[in-house]
């Protein structure tokens, strides 16, 4: 076979596999722009005859069309939800992080073991106990119940992220600063911060979208529009329109946006 | 004197500020998942119904588990669940691995295809599962609409009805959301891995495939068991997808142990016997990092502790 006929063929393969997976979530983002009747159609009609916008007018409210699926509540929940929670799990993330990467102590690879282990639990089964203690305390369908469940989420996984951003900082340039006549917390904050910051940035990246994304435990912690976020605010659409494909379809392009 | 304390007093300062500044994180996961699981062991001991709440207090001993390991429900779920992760996982490694070559050979336009290659990331798992239901609705979906167009069936395939096409249509969209993680981890074993080995082979006379075989495979192991260990930690995310998709039916022929957790936990209101569940379904979570981990340190440790 001649390296020609063997890289053509290197090409089509590629193409089939970007195909594959790109073609479904391209299809049903189209859909959010097509009128109901066109994605009903039997025999299906492939090449969209009408693009529109009024899906869109009508989740956020503004057409004729109105739907009784309070989305903005949804969406502000996500919002404060996710941002609240993901700046708290820098925060705890930035000092466990730094204590893994610059210190010795007692523990520290039980104790990093430990908070990596609670990772491992899975979001419906910690819900159960959750559930039941949040109800005792009064915290379900709070917003501050959901962001203290995603900030113990988020947490291993920041202090993991940072303290490897951490440790790829040399220790000299503290110390340097130190012999200077820096304080700890000012070597920290002038010299070791800023260059950390882009990896920190990213682990709050990680956090943000994880808090986002998240459903099993907030399917079971959210009751109203108090603190229902996004992701349980899609499944409305199964319960009360029996699957309204084109609700759907929009809804999931307007949650999309937001990566 | 004075200086002798001041001394002691700034080394115990200095011992004890990795302590203070790791408490924040330590009272949160206290708070959020030690002591709810310690909770959640305590009452897979009692026979708690949320409808009737002072039977928290009753302690039922083992009955919970005696009852759940003879359930044949139960099994079912379990070694579906078991099933469905090593078929799902190994197929994403290998098409994970095979992007990864692929992407590794193209040299023109190869940073848009890495990009498109993480597409499937940005989608949260419910979104997946609902991408999902939608196209394999068998109704207006779009995977019947083209063999019907194409000629190839004239029925309508009910793909989320039949068990077995069930659990491939949930498998194909748990495939598609997580394959690119081992695409991109693979992807930076190739890149990081040295040239030398692989000319020595060849001036030695090896053929591609064993090059790829005794080579360029056992560099990209530890690779590829990272991406596991994490594949394993999030798992429990093919949750989303099954009840978004099938919710765990028809008649309970999709059931994976986490529907069935949420199901006995909250539908049937069964807490106690549901925590039992959960216990098992955190064990099975545990084992299968634990397994990919060590299996991690292995292929480090065959590598020579060049990674």
């Amino acid at each position: 076979m001649s390296t020609q006929t063997k890289s053509v063929i290197s090409w089509v393969v590629t193409f089939i596999v970007m195909l594959i997976i790109t073609t479904p979530g391209l299809w049903v983002i189209l859909s959010g722009f097509r009128p109901l009747q066109e994605i009903l159609a039997k025999p299906a009609i492939w090449i969209p005859q009408r693009l529109t916008l009024e899906n869109f007018y009508a989740i956020f409210g503004i057409g004729e069309t109105q739907i009784a699926i309070p989305v903005l509540a949804y969406f502000r929940n996500s919002i404060i939800i996710a941002s609240t929670s993901t700046a708290i799990a820098i925060i705890v993330g930035i000092s466990g992080g730094y204590a893994f990467a610059r210190y010795r102590f007692k523990f520290k690879d039980t104790l990093f073991l430990g908070l990596m282990l609670s990772r491992t639990v899975p979001g419906i089964a910690l819900s159960l106990p959750v559930f039941i203690v949040w109800a005792r305390l009064g915290w379900i369908d709070t917003q501050f119940g959901l962001i203290l469940v995603y900030v113990a989420l988020n947490v291993p996984f920041t202090i993991w992220l940072i303290d490897g951003f951490f440790r790829q900082i040399p220790k000299e340039l503290a110390e340097a600063a130190e012999v200077d006549g820096c304080t700890r917390w000012q070597a920290f904050w002038k010299i070791e911060f800023p260059l950390a910051k882009s990896g920190i940035a990213s682990a709050g990246i990680f956090a943000f979208l994880t808090s986002w994304n998240e459903f099993a435990l907030a399917s079971n912690l959210t009751r109203s529009t108090n603190s229902k976020t996004l992701p349980v605010g899609l499944t409305d659409f199964i319960a009360q329109f029996t699957t309204d494909w084109q609700a759907c379809a929009r809804w999931r392009s307007s949650s999309l946006c937001q990566h | 004197m004075s200086v002798l304390t001041n001394i002691k007093r700034k080394m115990f300062s200095e011992q004890a500020t990795p302590y203070v500044l790791l408490l924040p994180a330590v009272i949160m996961i206290l708070i959020v998942v030690l002591f709810p699981l310690i909770f959640s062991l305590y009452t897979s001991f009692t026979g708690y119904k949320l409808t009737r709440p002072d039977t928290l207090f009753k302690l039922v001993g083992f009955r919970n588990y005696i009852r759940i390991f003879g359930d044949w429900d139960f099994w079912a779920a379990f070694f579906r669940t078991v099933g469905f992760l090593a078929v799902v996982i190994n197929l994403e490694f290998l098409l994970g691995l095979g992007i990864a070559l692929l992407i590794n050979k193209i040299t023109w336009g190869q940073r848009t295809m890495r990009t498109i290659m993480m597409f499937p990331m940005m989608f949260s798992p419910i979104l997946v599962g609902f991408q999902f239901k939608f196209i394999f609705n068998d109704n207006v979906g779009i995977l019947n609409n083209a063999l019907q167009g194409l000629g190839i069936t004239q029925e309508a395939i009910p793909w989320l009805v039949d068990g077995w096409l069930a659990m491939g249509a949930i498998a194909f969209a748990e495939i598609w959301m997580s394959t690119s993680i081992f695409a991109i981890l693979l992807l930076a074993g190739l890149f990081a891995m040295p040239k030398d080995p692989l000319e020595a082979a060849q001036v030695d006379g090896c053929n591609a495939w064993q090059t790829f075989r005794h080579i360029t495979l056992p560099f990209l192991m530890p690779f590829a068991y990272i991406a596991m260990t994490i594949r394993s930690l999030d798992v429990a995310r093919a949750y989303d997808v099954v009840d978004t998709m099938t919710g765990g039916g028809p008649a309970g022929r999709t059931e994976l142990l986490w529907t069935l957790i949420a199901r006995t936990g909250y539908d049937s209101a069964n807490m106690g016997m549901a925590n039992a569940m959960a216990y098992v379904s955190i064990i099975l979570s545990i084992a299968f990092t634990y397994y990919f981990f060590s299996k991690l340190v292995a292929a480090r440790r065959y590598m020579g502790g060049a990674l």
